[in-house]
């Protein structure tokens, strides 16, 4: 009897010589990937780099053109979302699949009800959905409507879906987008304990320091093909930035000389009940101001009543000293408010359409003389913002639908910035942008600063809070509890404190 | 080119269908005309001596009674003398064939029988009865009965109707809504403008008074759509339920204003938009054109045309863009209630009266159109020369099963059947999960 060498042991999943062709782009060319048992693979790359393809082709969407998929060393097909469960492959998407009107129970047995004597078993489900949102540490109520949750908490719900699976293969696409530091720590737990359970996981992220602490391999794509892979711990995060990004990189926040004017923006005791209370504060000429706070914090709320997705319940609205009665967003447009929602997808853009329509749409005013479109004109601006911005399409036609996180993202802002507005709210501007759009999106703002602009940023990120702002406030429960000059001072430390904790000292 | 094919590929849906009927109904048209009576009398003068009995058989129906009338004269030039005609239906042939047999009374040498006689049944009776007879038909070209010009045109005056109310609910499917009101809008407003005709003087009223009817029916019907949209942008009722209470009310409004019955007392003038033809067009022809030119342009040239496919695209999205969304919605109810009271003007045109059972599942017929045309039920993609096309396949398809003889039960089912393969067509063309699902 011949005894095999454990290294000679099949990896759990190898992806060999991949390659994948779309109507007009060259998706993937050439793609290796190896994943062992207990491995967390980071896979890495800026949007429309390839990931998204190379793990819907794991979860059963696409199929490669060419080169084979490996488990165990066994050849397998991977042709629909069921053969992917089937082979213990479970892939967590950046879109939910949670049905927002039935309960968190129901969603996790959609598909597979569990019944007694052919009737729902409501008891057994229940305990079993309680079971595997205790794994997550998730302290929630498994017969409460799914829309009733955070974003977060969906995410969560989500995940726990996916392990209920008994997946061996764990794909998360930019998991921790959505959730809050403590969220991500409690995340980590967990797939360091999948890890010890012998599980293989694949991780995408945009955020570098979340590779450092969670992965122990990478695989780096750019433009469809690999460039870089190893082991984490040999190397550093620059070096994984300029294989990304296929560049040298500078600082990761573009600096800029700060020129006050005049208050552009005034905000006295806006309030809308329930969700945001008297809030104040003004943003002058050429500043940014940053809005931190954790998730539900009222942040975005507070950016809806600017921008009169919502009506406000109390207080004072002005630009340049005009009070706005703001009853919809086309009288903030009309203002000079425009606002860069945080949902690109969902409040952002009409992804069936194309870019050059999206890109019109605020703007059609302009583009028509009397009720006439001057298709012409309009299409021209377009491509001198799509040049300004690097986006990068096929053409003006091309569905947004198509155009990957940072260039939808650079859509919207093509839309806002042919407004010429004076006022901009941007709500997690850079959420699930790779970095170097990120750092384009940056530069552009500091533009849009230096241009006179009063500009107020929601983020999440500390760091791009810290980087950004001139000015910064910090949200809890619907209220401001602090406002601080960024100088050198500011401590992440005395922010965080702010936005977490019940009383501030007066 | 691909892409235009893309977006109109239910035009060769289209194409396909009118070659098909074409082939199916071609066929050898009886002759009419002098010439013809002419023709067939050199035929028989041949074979016949000029004392053969013949006898002349026409349908009482032009072109039938017409020919056999011409083609009597025609043989007595050439010296045949004892001709006789039978202008009528099967069973006076029937009754002369039997005097044949029974007095004894000599039957005719020759037979000239023309157009509809053809298909009498009678004939075959008196073929094996009296083997001895010479037939003569005269028979010209071969021509399709669908491309004949009358054809073509009862095809559009069977679809005009839907496809005026198919504009409205374009629009109002390209929102993602729906109008279920317009079939009995068609009713209400045919009652209502002949209702106006006979009070300003019935059959004697002066030809305003059409104008007049027209104008307020259709004004009212937008109206009840206007409030209809209102109900759906301000409330946020679903499209479906508003618009299945007022197909409800309007329905009955049409009866309670008539009591039931029809009205027959207008002016002759009502006919003119229907029926009647400018510089030899037929108006309906026009009419569609026109509006159709109008609703394109509208749609892909102006600024309200790229709002109402925002709305549908993405209602959200548009509202923060500065869209005005309420205003789009009422906007799209209020054309549909429009192309609706339209509609049922032209109705009551086409047939010279009013009456409160017109337009019954007219909505149905008209999404149909719609969808067929390839506008997403969903909102947010479709066209609205799509909309014609989809118009004309289901038109076109009535059209040619009634050539064909089809029962109509059957051309139910088929109409039906050829709704959903067309449907499916689209989806499949479109690609999506469908293909891969055929693949596999």
């Amino acid at each position: 009897m011949i005894m095999k060498p454990i290294e000679q042991e099949a990896p759990l999943l190898e992806m060999r010589g991949i390659g994948k062709q779309f109507p007009g782009v060259r998706a993937l060319t050439g793609v290796h990937l190896t994943l062992r048992r207990g491995d967390v693979l980071a896979l890495l790359g800026e949007n429309g780099a390839g990931k998204s393809t190379l793990i819907k082709m794991l979860g059963g969407a696409h199929e490669p053109d060419e080169g084979t998929i490996h488990l165990d060393g066994r050849a397998v097909r991977i042709r629909s979302a069921r053969e992917a469960r089937e082979a213990g492959i479970a892939v967590i998407y950046q879109e939910f699949n949670l049905v927002p009107a039935m309960t968190i129970r129901e969603n996790l047995f959609l598909g597979r009800e569990r019944t007694r004597f052919g009737w729902l078993d409501h008891d057994g489900e229940r305990q079993l959905a309680q079971q595997w949102l205790d794994r997550l540490g998730l302290k929630i109520d498994p017969d409460t409507k799914c829309a009733d949750f955070s974003v977060a908490q969906q995410q969560a719900v989500e995940i726990a879906r996916a392990l209920s699976f008994d997946a061996r293969i764990l794909v998360m696409d930019e998991p921790s987008a959505v959730l809050t530091d403590q969220e991500v720590t409690k995340l980590f737990a967990i797939v360091r304990d999948l890890q010890a359970e012998g599980i293989g996981i694949i991780y995408i992220s945009h955020r570098l320091e979340e590779i450092d602490a969670i992965a122990s391999e990478f695989l780096v794509l750019r433009d469809g093909e690999t460039v870089a892979e190893g082991a984490v711990a040999g190397a550093t995060r620059e070096q994984l930035i300029e294989k990304m990004v296929g560049r040298p990189l500078e600082d990761e926040f573009p600096s800029r000389s700060i020129r006050l004017g005049p208050e552009r923006l005034r905000v006295e005791g806006l309030s809308r009940d329930g969700v945001v209370h008297d809030v104040h504060f003004s943003v002058r000429a050429g500043e940014m101001v940053g809005v931190f706070g954790l998730v539900g914090a009222g942040r975005t709320e507070m950016m809806r009543l600017l921008a009169g997705a919502d009506a406000r319940d109390h207080g004072v609205v002005a630009v340049d000293g005009n009070a706005l009665s703001l009853r919809s967003p086309r009288e903030a447009i009309a203002a000079g408010i425009c606002l860069l929602s945080e949902d690109r997808k969902g409040e952002g853009l009409v992804l069936m359409h194309s870019a050059v329509e999206n890109f019109g749409l605020p703007n059609l005013k302009r583009f028509s003389k009397g009720a006439i479109l001057q298709a012409a004109q309009e299409r021209e601006e377009f491509s001198q913002y799509a040049q300004q911005l690097r986006l990068r399409l096929h053409s003006p036609d091309q569905r947004v639908r198509e155009l990957s996180g940072g260039n939808q993202q650079k859509v919207v802002l093509s839309k806002w910035l042919a407004r010429h507005a004076d006022v901009i709210l941007f709500d997690e501007p850079t959420r699930g942008i790779d970095v170097g759009a990120k750092f384009e999106i940056y530069q552009l703002m500091n533009t849009l600063a230096s241009q006179g602009k009063a500009i107020v940023m929601v983020s999440s990120e500390l760091p791009e809070i810290l980087g950004m702002s001139d000015r910064i406030l910090v949200m809890r429960g619907g209220r401001l509890t602090g406002e601080v000059p960024n100088d050198a001072h500011v401590t992440q430390e005395a922010i965080l404190k702010l936005a977490m904790l019940e009383e501030v000292a007066a | 080119m691909k892409k235009w094919l893309g977006e109109y590929g239910m035009l060769l849906v289209l194409l396909f269908l009118c070659a098909l009927f074409s082939l199916l109904t071609l066929k050898q048209q009886s002759a009419t005309g002098s010439a013809a009576a002419a023709r067939v009398a050199a035929t028989v003068e041949k074979s016949a001596s000029p004392s053969d009995a013949i006898l002349v058989i026409g349908a009482a129906k032009k072109p039938s009674s017409t020919l056999a009338a011409m083609v009597k004269p025609q043989l007595e030039a050439k010296g045949l003398t004892n001709v006789s005609l039978l202008v009528g239906t099967p069973r006076d042939l029937k009754l002369l064939a039997d005097s044949w047999s029974e007095d004894g009374a000599p039957a005719p040498k020759h037979l000239i029988i023309s157009g509809d006689v053809e298909s009498w049944t009678v004939l075959e009776g008196i073929r094996s009865s009296h083997p001895e007879i010479t037939w003569t038909r005269p028979r010209e070209r071969w021509q399709s009965d669908f491309l004949k010009g009358s054809n073509l045109v009862a095809i559009v005056d069977r679809i005009v109707v839907i496809a005026v109310i198919a504009i409205g609910m374009t629009l109002v499917i390209l929102t993602g809504g729906i109008d279920l009101s317009v079939g009995s809008l068609i009713a209400f407003a045919a009652v209502l403008s002949t209702l106006l005709m006979k009070a300003l003087g019935g059959l004697t009223a002066p030809s305003w008074s059409v104008w007049l009817g027209f104008l307020a029916a259709t004004m009212a019907c937008g109206g009840i759509g206007a409030s209809g949209g209102f109900l759906v942008a301000q409330f946020r009722v679903a499209p479906f339920i508003t618009t299945l209470a007022i197909m409800m009310m309007a329905r009955g409004f049409a009866f309670l204003l008539t009591g039931g019955f029809s009205i027959y007392q207008v002016p002759d003038s009502l006919t003119w938009l229907g029926q009647g033809r400018t510089l030899g067009i037929p108006n309906t022809v026009i009419l569609l054109m026109v509006l159709y030119t109008v609703a394109h342009l509208f749609m892909s040239q102006t600024r309200w045309g790229r709002y109402i496919y925002a709305v549908g695209g993405n209602e959200e999205a548009a509202r923060l863009s500065g869209v005005p969304v309420k205003g789009v919605l009422i906007f799209v109810y209020l054309v549909a209630g429009l192309c609706a009271g339209f509609g049922g003007c032209i109705q009551a045109s086409q047939l010279g009266s009013g009456a409160p059972n017109l337009g019954m599942m007219f909505e149905l017929y008209v999404i149909a159109a719609v969808v067929v045309g390839g506008t997403s039920l969903s909102g947010g993609t479709g066209k609205i020369m799509g909309t014609l096309i989809g118009a004309f396949i289901i038109s076109v398809i009535q059209n040619g099963m009634n050539l064909l003889g089809f029962d109509s039960y059957l051309q139910q089912v088929v109409l039906g059947a050829v709704i959903l393969v067309a449907v499916l067509l689209d989806k499949l063309r479109q690609g999506g999960t469908g293909i891969r699902w055929l693949r596999a």
